[in-house]
């Protein structure tokens, strides 16, 4: 069978799993739609939460991304991994024993107002909207490539596929689709993984392969060829980093406390049946995480090594087929700056900015581009996206790999998709309507009203996967900041400061927000030229300005509260009551 | 909404439970006293804080601020700082996990505020 045909079968058969779940675990009440009844086991719902955390981000990019940043790149391993420390032992359990269905209702309960309710919808909006942006782009990139259909068409079938079992399911859909999810993206992950491990240091464990030695005999380190390659190449060595130790710092903790404050996670929590289960989940997720999260700095290492011997100085004849199906795509381009025919791939950037090509073919039959060369040596431009996604191709895998990643990257774009959706649902249907403005709403409207603001939801995120705007990529470090700079802060000292009171909380929010969002535009857009470490406060960069946020937040919060009314008798006893395990219901009805 | 007071029978019926067998001294029959509560929540506190301090230490302390003093070490095959930055803080962070739902069990147990096992699977199985 061709790879296409493959790919056809293995994406269809994952879809069809999906579907079917989604029909055995229908909805019936707001419980089951937004918490899928408070019965998940802790196993299962680790691997929920595994499935909902890795996004297409995880899965497609991450990888990549520390392919080209090396040492660095450790920020997101540490980030997207050490804020489970925090979810689990300062967060979940204690959200669990409060036993709501959302985000907004601990703040609006534990904060006894309206407008604090509020402040936390618009952050959670905000922040999903800005994520799920980034999950279409997945969905359209797979369908793309490997499914050869329009991108509009493939999100399409992305949308109705993800509309069907949320809508239908709710979070009891949800959930047992992302765990059939996550058991698809991570054999997906895990196979061709281990294929280039053995490939390259003949380890069939990656974790320890990149520390081994290369397989063809020589006895050299992989690392150290790597840094010899690169070092060669005009690029920085693999094993040492670029960016300050500070900035370092503050995006490894803006992204932690970023982790640990958003809300599609946070949700996760509210499914199990008691205490004890949201702690032992939060251990679950964080196992089923690190599988892929250890993984990916290898499959990084050797993707680089890989990709690099295979493109560079080679003659755009013989270059891999892969180079010419991505080149189709847009996502690599080759400038022959010296007109000798040949690949040289180089440090710094060939041209300015994304190709531009052109309807036309050059001499070797490359795809021409528009744009100004720039004066380096390097002529190759590469996506950082398509490094797992080419890796199986690049090492030349049989086609069931090629076709098992297709539909690994589409279970986590779509699992992440869909629970981001039921946050932002349920924001809207719960917080806002019944909450907020029309608390007169029967439980079988307010249903109703979840599964329309998902279809909506749903609609605009297929317009952002359709029509990515340019600035998807500039924005996602505003879903960590803001998470880190609001939400994150307001939970926890909800939970841990009997003494916290509305005016100290919303104060904060309100402070870490608009500070992180203000840095990040005005470095991002309004003075993109001034976004160096020269200008930055402290050293430190929009990616990990949500650190400083939250420090403000709290000092914010703790100031105003200490000026202002404590808080009354009846949220101190919430307070006693979320500290204590004992006596957990399943979460209130309506 | 039958079912609804089905479960919430189930989740009264565990308090009494547990109040009978391990009798504890409670207000109003439904908390724990405000002593106990306060000395079980600076157990957590300092259990929390501890594992907290191990969290620093091999994520900001071992990967980011002593990681170039660190290189100088190999460790299967990787400089020692680069290692716990892309492996081995990650390890730790799901050691650290497992170590709190145990230690917290027991502390739960100790001061007589879990929530019990049985009744809970029942009200699992019941609401899914």
């Amino acid at each position: 069978m061709s790879v296409q045909a493959l790919t056809y079968l293995f994406v269809g058969i994952t879809f069809a799993i999906y579907i079917a779940i989604a029909l055995w675990a229908r909805a019936k009440s707001t419980t089951d739609f937004y918490i899928a009844g408070g019965g998940v086991h802790p196993v299962v719902n680790g691997m929920a939460t595994a499935a909902d955390w890795m996004s297409a981000a995880s899965f497609i990019s991450m990888a990549g991304i520390i392919a080209f940043m090396g040492r660095d790149g450790a920020v997101y391993l540490l980030g997207w991994t050490g804020g489970y420390v925090l979810l689990a032992l300062l967060l979940a359990p204690y959200l669990r024993k409060f036993g709501q269905f959302t985000v907004p209702d601990f703040i609006g309960e534990r904060y006894y107002s309206k407008a604090a309710r509020v402040v936390a919808v618009v952050c959670l909006i905000f922040i999903s909207f800005t994520y799920i942006a980034g999950q279409m782009r997945g969905v359209g990139i797979v369908f793309s490539r490997f499914l050869e259909v329009e991108i509009a068409t493939g999100v399409m079938i992305g949308m109705g596929i993800v509309f069907i079992y949320a809508a239908l399911g709710g979070m009891k859909g949800i959930t047992y689709t992302q765990a059939a999810q996550y058991c698809v993206l991570i054999f997906a992950y895990m196979v061709p993984a281990i294929f280039i491990s053995i490939l390259v240091s003949g380890s069939p464990i990656p974790q320890l392969g990149f520390g081994g030695t290369l397989a063809d005999g020589s006895g050299r380190a992989v690392l150290e060829t790597l840094d010899g390659v690169l070092l060669d190449l005009g690029f920085g060595a693999y094993t040492a980093g670029a960016k300050s130790t500070i900035d370092v710092f503050a995006i490894t903790a803006a992204l932690m406390i970023g982790t640990a404050g958003l809300p599609h996670v946070i949700v996760r929590f509210f499914t199990v049946p008691k205490v004890s289960d949201a702690r032992r989940s939060a251990g679950w997720a964080l196992v089923f995480i690190a599988i892929l999260y250890t993984t990916a700095p290898a499959v990084a290492v050797f993707a680089r090594l890989n990709f690099v011997e295979s493109v560079n100085e080679k003659p755009y004849e013989d270059t891999p087929a892969w180079f010419r199906n991505w080149e189709d795509i847009g996502l690599v381009a080759w400038q022959d700056k010296n007109d000798d025919g040949r690949l040289q791939y180089r440090a710094g950037i060939p041209f300015a900015g994304a190709p531009d090509f052109i309807d036309k073919r050059g001499e070797s039959g490359q795809r021409i581009i528009a744009n100004a060369a720039t004066d380096t040596d390097n002529e190759v431009y590469v996506d950082r996206d398509i490094i797992v996604l080419a890796n199986p191709e690049i090492a030349a895998l049989p086609g069931w790999v090629v076709a098992l990643v297709a539909a690994g990257g589409l279970a986590a774009a779509l699992s992440t998709a869909a629970g981001l959706l039921l946050v932002i649902s349920a924001a809207v249907s719960h917080d806002l309507l019944k909450k907020t403005f029309s608390p007169t709403l029967s439980e079988r409207q307010e249903l109703l009203y979840a599964r329309i603001a998902i279809a909506v939801a749903l609609g605009l995120a297929g317009l952002f996967g359709i029509y990515p705007p340019a600035f998807v990529a500039q924005v996602v470090a505003f879903a960590f900041g803001l998470a880190a700079a609001s939400l994150f802060p307001a939970i926890l000292l909800g939970v841990f400061s009997k003494r916290m009171n509305k005016e100290g909380a919303i104060a904060g929010m309100v402070t870490g927000l608009t500070f992180t969002f203000s840095y990040i535009v005005y470095f991002k857009f309004i003075s993109p030229g001034s976004n160096t470490a020269a200008h930055w406060l402290f050293g430190i960069s929009p990616e990990g300005i949500g650190f400083i946020g939250a420090l403000l937040n709290f000092t914010v919060a703790g100031l105003v509260a200490r000026a202002t009314a404590p808080p009354p008798k009846a949220v101190q006893d919430l307070v006693d009551d979320i500290r204590l395990p004992s006596g957990v219901g399943v979460a209130h009805k309506r | 909404m039958a079912k609804e007071q089905q479960d919430q029978g189930t989740s009264v019926r565990r308090h009494d439970d547990k109040e009978d067998t391990v009798g504890q001294p409670r207000h109003g029959g439904d908390t724990v006293s405000e002593s106990r509560l306060s000395d079980y929540w600076q157990a957590n506190l300092k259990f929390l804080g501890a594992l907290l301090v191990v969290w620093f230490a091999v994520s900001f302390g071992a990967g980011i601020i002593f990681a170039d003093t660190l290189d100088q070490y190999t460790f299967l095959g990787f400089p020692l700082g680069f290692w716990f930055a892309q492996q081995g803080a990650i390890y730790v962070f799901v050691v650290l996990i497992f170590v709190y739902v145990i230690g917290m069990s027991r502390i739960d147990r100790a001061y007589g505020v879990e929530d019990d096992d049985e009744d809970s699977n029942t009200t699992g199985e019941q609401t899914s």
